[in-house]
């Protein structure tokens, strides 16, 4: 399958772009996105360990599952305040 | 109250806003852009947010602080976008029947906000470098930093 995967901050800066499309086997993991995204953009793959993902608006774990039509979105620990 | 906002944050009025008749205490937090970090001097910050969860994450915080303290009202606003020396980033409001239960829910709302909300600031410093705030993450490497 297809995933749209957003991207912000540093992880957006370093990929030069703000989404990536990623193809998946199915079924899916989070830790799935993280791999693909680590062999899709090569300049994110020292970022990949340390990147939160989250599905919608949740945080998600590695062994969450993710569908296709999913909103998935990939950063960098957080620096508001 | 829950906003993000690329304008200026108006702290009289989120003040305001959750006064009450209920409330013996008011405790206002505001972040604001400080010149010098770990020696370096900074000339101003970038804020972005992804913000359909910026907001969701910052209405569950409020909830969760309900349930901790008596809150009579609360009010968050985080600003966005480029903010100059001294500018407030973030003002967090909180009244309460008395005023310890308001200093604590203020300092969990705020904690929490900085620990969880998906909102980044970027670094501008004076010798025309920029470098993204990621805690945890060495900023030559992108990697997380070891303990």
């Amino acid at each position: 399958m297809k995933l749209a995967v957003q991207l912000y901050a540093r992880a957006r800066d370093l990929a030069g772009l703000d989404q990536v499309e990623l193809e998946l086997n199915e079924p899916a993991s989070v830790g799935d996105v993280r791999t693909a995204l680590a062999d899709c953009v090569p300049e994110l793959a020292p970022l990949t360990r340390g990147l939160l993902i989250a599905v919608g608006t949740d945080y998600a774990d590695d062994s969450l599952t993710v569908a296709a039509g999913d909103t998935v979105v990939c950063f960098p620990p957080v620096s508001g305040g | 109250m829950i906003r993000l906002t690329h304008d200026p944050i108006d702290t009289h009025q989120l003040t305001e806003s959750v006064r009450d008749h209920a409330a013996g205490a008011v405790v206002l937090f505001l972040g604001t852009v400080r010149e010098l970090t770990e020696g370096k001097r900074t000339l101003a910050l970038d804020y972005e947010a992804y913000p359909e969860m910026a907001t969701a994450k910052l209405k569950e915080i409020a909830e969760t602080a309900s349930t901790k303290w008596p809150i009579t009202a609360y009010g968050i606003i985080h600003r966005l976008g480029h903010l100059d020396l001294g500018d407030v980033s973030v003002a967090v409001a909180v009244s309460c029947p008395h005023r310890v239960e308001a200093f604590e829910a203020g300092r969990f709302l705020i904690d929490t906000l900085k620990e969880i909300v998906p909102i980044w600031k970027k670094e501008n410093f004076d010798d025309g470098t920029t470098e993204w705030v990621h805690p945890g993450l060495d900023a030559a490497t992108d990697t997380p930093v070891s303990n």
